[in-house]
């Protein structure tokens, strides 16, 4: 048993880790497992992952050997001396001369006066003398926006809290089912128990979380790029009433028991998912007016997602709550459907809309390509639609529909490989730009994720490879990938983008980086616990183990799955506390001038 | 330029808005309304109930469908959730529940507990279930299913009518008095036994599709071409979550097989006979199925085998051959 356990784990690691060893059965009844697209497909991702490591550890290794290489130190004596008794009076004279020169020190007072420093034009932004040994590198401050209208930072800031909320609540829900993986009795309250409170997780964090968030980022962008004022303030304040109630009167059902069906993503019976139809009509209106009144005469890419995403989520609910054609499996062919292309015709269209506006925005120049963003707009479109079934590979869903899911999801690398190459070239060149920021790095893990989360999604509808990890937490692994390393973080770059932009006011730079590492670690805790775990799991049932097997050796990447989702939620709070200070705090921390602070140092220097 | 989908933002969404439904159409719409419409439920299929109904609603309203699939994939490894891979048939009484509920999403996307298809027949004990779901760890102490303890009230006495659960002292939580199931756990209960994979009416099924892990280079195998089979893991498969991990059942609900004169027997004739068709002789026990036509003659061997050298229990090995000629007998006794 023992060594069946060893060798399960050699073979998950050879899967997810790239290693030599080339002697596989032939002619198994799968064939070699190197012949298999997805994991062929999985490795070369890893690999990639493995190349830019290398490539970092082979510069390292360069300096350390060329320091090595000097010649020896005797060697050059010799040669020093020699080289002294050769030289003429004049030569010496130079050389003392130039020793001379170049001892020279400044005293430190030569660019000083004794008249106050000024800053006319309002150039600098910040000043610190406090240099003893800070605890994180300081990164550039932003400086405010032009005009915006009050009323509309009102209304973003209103959909922002209240995604922020949802973001909380949802993920400490979260966080609780996955502790229940590990103590299934913690309580054994009906409307805390494990069945009813895990749609509401999935349920706040998509409509909650995401969808608020994206819908006020949007509400900016909108208007930014369609150079006029957004269409209607009260449109605007009522889709946001009518979501935040669909997502109450949704949580207390669902707590209560009182579940549509339980089809993953459609959990609200239809009067609660109405209001939030309802809510993305009106969205939908309002963004639509607003582009209608801009006052410039092409519409910008982002609005093509934006307006594309909100018609496409409002289409996508009603097919999925009309009862026509959902008996027997009529059902889980519009499941597949909806559950998929939630996931990518809203929260990946809108967000990548935002990510066309915030990316070139927060790196001060224009999207590399404008047209590889209407190409993977329009791929996205058709591709993205078909491929829903995927999630039913093997079921008695009809065979052709499994077929088309798979052709397309592999048709999908398109628009993924089209938006990641604009990403990464409008990146290109402004790697200091990064590292000099507290906004972008979120964009750049988000546009990582959002190139390796989708390749590998693509990946597992692959035959094979939906054979071992179908129906196991590696699919839970997939779905954190996506809907946080790809959308939670890019939403969260645009917000620290967009926030300290209008409303002048800064977030603490430590907790935005605390918030960055938390949530990134944690993610990766999660996800490689849980792939692992499901890789495993998977194993064992080809193996055909008992099923109790399987959940017994799942029970250690439970645990760091429940390390991980701390970190996650821990950040959470972290981010809500940096949106809480950016937009209410009462007094504005760095709204004073800094000139007369700048002034009180420069007194401080002299006394000193 | 009214073409230009840069500048007339009304051609933009129509055609944007336009594909997207005729996509959905195609690809999720008309494929819907087909396989409802061409479907109905196999000849074979046994009538549902207003109970069952009912359960139905229970096991919705807690949201079992987020841990248990049903449904039985076309690949071998889904052969030990049912005998044939599932078919549109097998959901054809699917509809929705009511006016506010759509159309139960039974089929499930992840198994974090097991497939449900065959419960009935794996496990049609009442009593079973009822523990179950009191606390899923008083029968399966690996189990990490939520317990419903409010699906049970308590009463300070028993009337005839009422099924009292023997649950281990461990899991009672400080109640002292009666432990019975309310209308909606028998409700579930139905419906959890009545899950049944129909015959097909031909007798005829579509194929599994082999997909097994590749194994490391041929001729590491056994020497004798056949693998021996590990009466262990098919005990933990079939046997355990009555008889117990340690053979020892459950008081008042399943019999120990440790120590047990039926499991020791130099004879193993009636232990062959009981797993082939079942028992139901014992008013305090609960009802065990019959393994017929579940397990092959080598696999009944190797979990008697294993049940009779396991624990404290020392009796002699039982051979497929000796479980062939049982079956063989049973088979001419129930023909005449």
């Amino acid at each position: 048993m023992e060594s069946s356990i060893l060798n399960r784990w050699h073979w998950a690691s050879l899967l997810l880790v790239l290693s030599v060893q080339p002697v596989l059965a032939q002619g198994s009844p799968v064939g070699d497992v190197w012949s298999q697209p997805g994991i062929i497909g999985t490795i070369i991702l890893l690999v990639i992952v493995m190349a830019g490591v290398l490539v970092l550890a082979i510069a390292r290794l360069g300096g350390v050997l060329n320091k090595l290489s000097t010649p020896l130190e005797q060697q050059q004596n010799e040669t020093f001396e020699e080289t002294v008794a050769n030289l003429t009076t004049d030569q010496l004279d130079q050389i003392l001369e130039r020793r001379q020169a170049r001892s020279y020190q400044l005293t430190g007072r030569e660019l000083g006066s004794e008249q106050r420093p000024q800053d006319e034009k309002g150039l600098v932004s910040h000043v610190t003398t406090d240099m003893h040994a800070p605890l994180v590198a300081e990164k550039k401050h932003t400086l405010r926006y032009g005009k915006v209208e009050p009323a509309l930072i009102r209304l973003i800031a209103a959909y922002l809290l209240s995604a922020a909320f949802w973001l909380v609540f949802g993920t400490a829900i979260g966080w609780y089912v996955g502790i229940k993986f590990v103590r299934p009795d913690i309580d054994h309250v009906a409307w805390l128990s494990f069945g009813r409170l895990r749609p509401v997780h999935t349920n706040t964090v998509f409509w909650g979380w995401s969808s608020l968030s994206m819908l006020g980022l949007g509400l900016f962008v909108v208007t930014r790029t369609s150079n006029t004022r957004l269409f209607s303030y009260r449109l605007g304040w009522l889709s946001l009433g009518l979501i935040n109630a669909c997502l109450v009167l949704g949580t207390l059902c669902l707590m209560n028991g009182i579940n549509n069906g339980g089809g993953e993503y459609r959990e609200f019976i239809w009067p609660v998912m109405a209001l939030f139809a309802i809510g993305l009509v009106i969205s939908l209106y309002n963004f639509y007016q607003t582009v209608a009144h801009r006052q410039i005469e092409e519409m910008y890419i982002s609005n093509w997602y934006m307006l594309g995403a909100l018609s496409w989520v409002i289409i996508l609910s009603v097919i999925a709550y009309l009862p026509f054609y959902q008996n027997g499996l009529g059902e889980t062919v519009i499941q597949g459907y909806y559950m998929h292309q939630g996931v990518g015709m809203w929260f990946m269209s809108f967000t990548l809309g935002l990510v066309y506006y915030f990316l070139p925005m927060s790196l001060n120049k224009p999207i590399y390509s404008y047209s590889l963003g209407v190409l993977a707009f329009w791929t996205q479109l058709l591709f993205y639609t078909l491929i829903g079934t995927h999630h039913y590979v093997f079921s008695p869903v009809p065979w052709w529909l499994q077929a088309v899911a798979i052709v397309f999801s592999a048709g999908m690398f398109i628009p993924v490989l089209a938006g990641t190459t604009n990403f990464v070239m409008t990146f290109r060149g402004s790697g200091k730009h990064v590292t000099s920021s507290y906004s972008l790095p979120f964009l750049a893990v988000g546009v990582l994720f959002y190139f390796t989360g989708s390749v590998q999604g693509s990946m597992q509808a692959f035959r094979f490879t939906n054979v071992v990890w179908h129906f196991t937490d590696f699919n839970v692994a997939h779905s954190h990938i996506t809907m946080y390393g790809i959308i939670a973080f890019l939403l969260w770059g645009c917000i620290y983008t967009l926030v300290p932009r209008f409303m002048g006011r800064e977030p603490r730079q430590l907790l935005v980086g605390i918030h960055f590492w938390f949530a990134l670690l944690g993610l990766l805790a999660y996800i490689v616990s849980m792939m692992i775990g499901g890789t495993l799991k998977g194993l064992s049932w080809l193996d055909g183990e008992p099923f109790i097997k399987s959940v017994v050796l799942m029970a250690p990447f439970w645990v760091w799955r429940a390390i991980g989702g701390t970190l996650m939620l821990l950040s959470h709070f972290v981010f809500a506390f940096n949106l809480y200070e950016m937009l209410l705090k009462s007094a504005p921390a760095s709204e004073a001038s800094s000139v007369p602070h700048l002034n009180n140092t420069h007194h401080v220097a002299e006394s000193a | 330029m009214w073409l230009n989908l840069h500048k007339n933002h009304r051609l933009f969404l129509g055609l944007a808005a336009g594909v997207f439904l005729l996509l959905s159409t195609l690809i999720a719409v008309m494929p819907a309304f087909s396989v409802q419409n061409n479907n109905a439920p196999l000849p074979d299929a046994s009538p549902t109930n207003a109970e069952i109904q009912n359960g139905l609603d229970v096991f919705v309203s807690e949201n079992c469908m987020a841990c248990h699939t049903q449904q039985v994939r076309n690949i071998d490894m889904d052969k030990t959730w049912g005998g044939r891979p599932g078919i549109p048939a097998d959901y054809a009484r699917n509809a929705r529940l009511d006016n506010l509920r759509a159309t139960p999403s039974v089929l499930g996307t992840e198994r974090t507990g097991p497939d449900l298809t065959e419960l009935g027949e794996r496990q049609p004990s009442e009593d079973w279930h009822y523990l179950h779901l009191f606390n899923p760890r008083s029968v399966v102490k690996e189990s990490i299913m939520p317990a419903y303890p409010w699906l049970f009230t308590t009463q300070s006495t028993v009337g005839s009518y009422d099924k009292e659960l023997n649950v281990p002292a461990e899991f009672r939580q400080g109640i002292t008095g009666h432990i019975v199931p309310t209308e909606r756990a028998r409700q579930l209960v139905a419906y959890l036994l009545s899950l049944k994979q129909v015959d097909l009416p031909d007798g005829q099924s579509p194929a599994f599709l082999e997909y097994k892990k590749p194994k490391p280079a041929a001729g590491s195998g056994t020497a004798s071409g056949e693998a021996v089979l590990d009466g262990a893991a098919l005990y933990a498969q079939h046997c355990q979550a009555c008889h117990q991990a340690g053979g020892e059942g459950l008081k008042g609900a399943f019999p120990p097989l440790k120590g047990s004169p039926i499991v020791n027997d130099a004879n193993a004739e009636m232990l062959v006979r009981i797993v082939l068709q079942g028992y139901d002789a014992r008013a305090e026990y609960a009802v065990m199925p019959p393994f017929a036509q579940k397990l092959s003659d080598a696999e009944i061997a190797a979990i008697a085998t294993h049940e009779r050298s396991a624990w404290s229990n020392r009796a002699e090995k039982v051979t497929p051959e000796l479980v062939r000629q049982i079956r063989a007998a049973i088979e001419t006794e129930t023909t005449q």
